[in-house]
């Protein structure tokens, strides 16, 4: 069983004096308040996102139990679950389209539906459906006219983003006359045509070609650079690894696992061994102390090891093995040690690069095996 | 712009692009025309008519009070018809299409997209109704040469009719699938009318049971009750009285003022019901 991934113990390690500041004003609920605060202290005391004990049941089936995360400032969040998670949910409920059964949310400092955080929020639903009697620059000019921009500003930026998505010269085209892909690219200019600080892009590829992702991950570099906050949903995991600063993967409604893309990945070592003379005082002592993955002979091939023992290689006269090891890294030296001083002769000592999905499929299994 | 206004304009916006507004104004001048036709045929020879005795010996405006109350409820009908399925699919329609998912996390409130879409409907049903019964007071002043009483009242009765309508549609669209909803309105669209008739014929026969019926299905849905009152209002005082020609579409008896009351209530109670029901709605 695959047991080296990091428990989700990272929540609420960051940033305390921040949070401590939000719930001050989180109790705050007054509209006179309200009003005495301004958007922009208020954004910046806070994290960008802040959930916490999530709770989101229809009628009586838990679609999100007591979900809680924080996204900062300026930071590309990659959210991740498999199907039916409750990874839509969660962001609908952070988007005022459902009602959270209970829990906190707050959103770039300000308590859910506050109109003046909303103003800065762009969101790309995961059904982009459209009005498609809209023309293109119609639909922007209506989407924008909604954050309350002036007729003057929507004119102004309505090029601009139809140039950032790709569809400059598609302006006067009706929406009924697009590709799905050309929906998913208009969804996306309509997410960021009022500047905002706060982006949801919920499974913003899902419709493109290679060429497509590989724009939106330019976009998404682009938003990342001009210091606004992604939250982005998705099952290209590669995408995800590619662009995200942080990731959450979150299975069965709640967070399985979170914390910055790098070190999640990189927390623990996936080391394999190749060595001979390994004895079997030697194997035993390796298994006490780390992980084993995979133990391989050349005699008996590839054989995936259930609880981390290895018994079924042991058999008389087999000393030549292929291990596969989850250590620490500073744990690292102390292994080659270990087998120096056993006599082992180490043939190969190579790290191996875990991909988040290696990561996602393991917390998965695990979330599905429970 | 406030973001009411945004939406009723794109409410109208979406009616014209989809061509509804075209659509119904071309079925309309057809029956401007019919009746203009039919109006003018009545009048053609009317005196020489009578003279021969084929014809019961009733003066003109009779006649043209009750074409005029006809005329009346064909605007009332149609408009109360546009008002139901104009707006039949305006929440549940958006909600299974998904549109509301890039509309909803703007910064507007829910009620603002209700309320919004009920004024741009309630907008071109105005003015369709304001236009309608102009052309039938038109005809029948010209061609006619009769003008009723109280035509600016019961004009905006028979706006207040399809208001009411609107108002029940858009509350069954918060709560109802399109389809469920289109089919529950003109049910109880259908069951008001019979209740006016029924009432009438209660009235008529004194017969308390039929009276009462009616009185409920005015409660349930006032629909009718103010058709009748704008009926009545366009006939010349003593005609209800004498009521020398019966239909079951105009009034032989004047519904209590109150109802009009009652009717604006029940309007502006099926809107706000209708955005706190949305504003609850997970989406």
């Amino acid at each position: 069983m695959p047991r080296h991934w990091r428990p989700p113990a990272r929540f609420g390690t960051r940033s305390t004096h921040a949070l401590a500041a939000w719930r001050t004003s989180a109790h705050c609920g007054g509209t006179a308040c309200r009003a005495s605060i301004g958007i922009d202290t208020m954004t910046e005391s806070g994290p960008a996102i802040y959930v916490e004990n999530l709770r989101k049941e229809y009628r009586g089936k838990l679609a999100v139990q007591n979900l809680s995360l924080q996204v900062e400032h300026g930071e590309v969040f990659g959210f991740l679950g498999p199907n039916g998670a409750g990874k839509t949910t969660t962001i609908k409920m952070l988007n005022g389209l459902v009602r959270p059964t209970s829990g906190r949310l707050s959103v770039l400092g300000r308590p859910l539906g506050d109109a003046e955080a909303r103003r800065r929020i762009g969101f790309l639903p995961e059904q982009f459906r459209f009005h498609e009697w809209l023309r293109a620059s119609e639909f922007l000019d209506f989407h924008g006219s909604l954050y309350g921009l002036s007729s003057s500003e929507r004119r102004a930026r309505i090029p601009d983003v139809l140039e950032l998505v790709g569809l400059a010269g598609r302006a006067d085209s009706r929406l009924r006359t697009f590709s799905k892909g050309m929906l998913q690219r208009i969804g996306i200019a309509q997410a960021v045509i009022a500047d905002p600080k706060l982006v949801f892009l919920d499974e913003p590829t899902s419709a493109l070609d290679p060429l497509g992702r590989r724009d939106v991950r330019d976009i998404i570099r682009t938003l990342q650079s001009r210091g606004v906050t992604v939250f982005l949903n998705s099952h290209l995991l590669g995408e995800v690894e590619a662009v995200c600063d942080r990731v959450a993967i979150i299975t069965e409604g709640r967070v399985a696992a979170i914390g910055p893309t790098t070190e999640l990945l990189n927390g623990e070592h996936v080391v394999e061994v190749r060595a001979r003379n390994v004895s079997e005082t030697l194997l035993t002592e390796i298994r006490r102390r780390y992980t084993v993955l995979e133990t391989n002979t050349p005699s008996f091939g590839n054989i995936r090891d259930s609880d981390g023992g290895i018994r079924t290689m042991d058999r008389a006269g087999v000393t030549d093995y292929q291990l596969v090891l989850s250590v620490a890294d500073s744990a690292v030296p102390g292994l080659v040690e270990l087998l120096v001083r056993d006599g082992a002769a180490i043939h190969a000592l190579v790290p191996r690069q875990r991909s988040l999905e290696d990561l996602f499929v393991d917390i998965v299994q695990v979330g599905g095996d429970r | 712009m406030s973001a009411v206004l945004i939406f009723a304009r794109f409410t109208l916006r979406e009616a014209i692009r989809k061509k509804m507004v075209l659509g119904v104004l071309l079925l309309s001048a057809l029956f401007v025309g019919m009746y203009a036709y039919g109006f003018s045929s009545l009048r053609s020879n009317f005196t020489e008519r009578v003279a021969t005795g084929d014809v019961p010996p009733i003066e003109f405006p009779v006649f043209a009070s009750v074409m005029v109350q006809l005329g009346f409820y064909t605007v009332n009908f149609l408009s109360g018809v546009m008002a139901i399925f104009a707006s039949v699919g305006s929440v549940a329609g958006e909600v299974d299409a998904g549109t509301f998912h890039a509309i909803v996390p703007k910064p507007v409130r829910r009620w603002h997209i209700v309320v919004g879409k009920w004024l741009g409907y309630a907008l071109m049903l105005s003015v369709y109704v304001a236009l309608m019964c102009a052309s039938v007071l038109v005809v029948s002043r010209y061609i006619g040469g009769y003008v009723p009483p109280n035509l600016v009242l019961s004009s905006a009765l028979v706006v207040l009719v399809s208001l009411l309508l609107l108002s029940l549609t858009i509350l069954g669209s918060t709560v109802f699938s399109s389809l469920t909803n289109g089919i529950v309105v003109f049910m109880l669209y259908g069951v008001a009318l019979m209740g006016g008739v029924v009432e009438q014929i209660g009235r008529f026969l004194q017969n308390d049971t039929l009276t009462n019926i009616g009185v409920i299905t005015s409660l349930v849905i006032p629909s009718d009750a103010v058709w009748r009152l704008a009926s009545s209002l366009l006939q010349r005082t003593g005609d209800l009285s004498v009521q020398v020609i019966q239909t079951p579409f105009t009034a032989s008896a004047q519904p209590s003022p109150p109802m009009v009351i009652y009717a604006v209530c029940y309007a502006l109670g099926a809107v706000a019901f209708s955005t706190w029901l949305f504003s609850r709605r997970d989406l």
